[in-house]
């Protein structure tokens, strides 16, 4: 095995890393899509299950930022290029951290909202989980602002994400895009 | 002698017992609830108003009756969103009947404090015979009453339509009822 083989083995996020990312990225966008397109739904069985099918994803969103955060403090993430700017990486470490809190804030926002309008989140609808909040009709309102708002800063900071991503591959043209791709040839 | 002083107070006490014929019941203190699930979540709803006419005398349980007639529109289903929807047509149609009833038939002794209610439920023009086993905790000259039961949704074409199938809206309801009954003068 040769030096440069080593360096490119490690500076790939290992593929339990990669798979995360691109399942939670397919995962919430398709929450975000949903959840615009269900709260303005008339009442209807289709309305309660997809309501329904929203939870439960966003209980496995939950679950699975919990495992990328084991994983991650685990498993060192290959360094940034050494030639980019300090206020690019601080924009970089500012932006990972808000991402990860995000997806642990809004699903639990989501879940105190359903406490709080009445509804148990009851996963798969199987297993019941516990109501944090009664059922409270006004702060069941600010939460789903909260949980709105939220989501509304998720995507702008996925925006810059992926922007950053593009921007690495085509203008720095480093390998901050091509690591956390899957299926390459190392 | 102990035998009979305890033979003869618990012949009295029984006595005063029996003497007790519970006509009405106190709406502010009584509650008529009900328990469905929704995509496997159980929701709570309860009718805010209801009346109850009664008789009941629980050491002649077989005389007993009683009837509740309660309004409909009363409901709280658990959500604004869902009291909006309940009273439409493939619900309640609570323009067409506004009030269900319950009509008792019959009352028997289950042993100790349980007794059980026969009687029909009509609720959206359609009736049922349904029964709910119940306990009766006499204070003083007021009475506790608490009682569950079963009725099928589909049995009163309650949830019409697209609601009809029970995948999203179990059929089955628990009506949950606890009464302050008070003895009449």
């Amino acid at each position: 095995m040769t030096s440069l083989q080593q360096l490119n083995i490690s500076n790939r996020y290992t593929s339990v890393a990669i798979g995360l990312h691109w399942l939670m990225a397919v995962l919430l966008m398709s929450l975000f899509a949903v959840g615009i397109y269900m709260h303005e739904l008339p009442l209807s069985p289709w309305k309660l299950q997809i309501y329904s099918w929203h939870k439960w994803a966003g209980v496995t969103a939950f679950l699975l930022v919990l495992v990328r955060l084991a994983w991650r403090f685990t498993h060192k993430p290959p360094a940034l290029p050494l030639n980019m700017p300090r206020s690019a990486e601080l924009a970089a470490h500012i932006g990972h951290t808000l991402l990860y809190l995000l997806m642990i804030a809004i699903p639990l926002t989501g879940w105190l909202m359903s406490s709080a309008k009445g509804f148990q989140t009851v996963y798969f609808g199987i297993l019941p989980i516990p109501d944090l909040l009664a059922r409270n009709r006004e702060l069941g309102n600010i939460l789903r602002e909260v949980h709105e708002i939220l989501n509304f800063i998720l995507i702008a900071i996925v925006t810059g994400h992926a922007g950053a991503a593009l921007k690495h591959h085509f203008i720095d043209k480093d390998d901050v895009l091509t690591r956390m791709l899957p299926f390459q040839d190392r | 002698m102990i035998k009979k002083c305890i033979l003869a107070i618990l012949l009295s006490s029984s006595a005063l017992a029996s003497a007790a014929d519970y006509t009405s019941i106190q709406a502010d203190k009584s509650s008529l609830g009900f328990i469905y699930k929704q995509m496997g979540v159980p929701i709570d709803g309860h009718f805010k108003k209801f009346t109850a006419q009664l008789s009941f005398d629980p050491a002649k349980p077989a005389a007993g009756k009683a009837s509740f007639d309660l309004d409909i529109t009363s409901i709280d289903a658990g959500s604004d969103e869902a009291n909006d929807e309940v009273s439409a047509k493939d619900w309640f149609n609570t323009k067409v009947f506004p009030r269900a009833k319950f009509e008792s038939t019959n009352f028997k002794a289950l042993g100790g404090n349980r007794y059980e209610v026969s009687g029909k439920m009509s609720i959206k023009g359609r009736t049922q015979m349904v029964s709910a086993p119940f306990t009766f905790n006499p204070q003083g000259n007021t009475a506790l009453v608490d009682g569950a039961f079963i009725i099928k949704r589909a049995d009163y074409a309650i949830g019409e339509g697209s609601w009809a199938d029970f995948g999203t809206v179990a059929n089955e309801i628990q009506i949950k009822f606890h009464f302050l009954a008070v003895a009449g003068k």
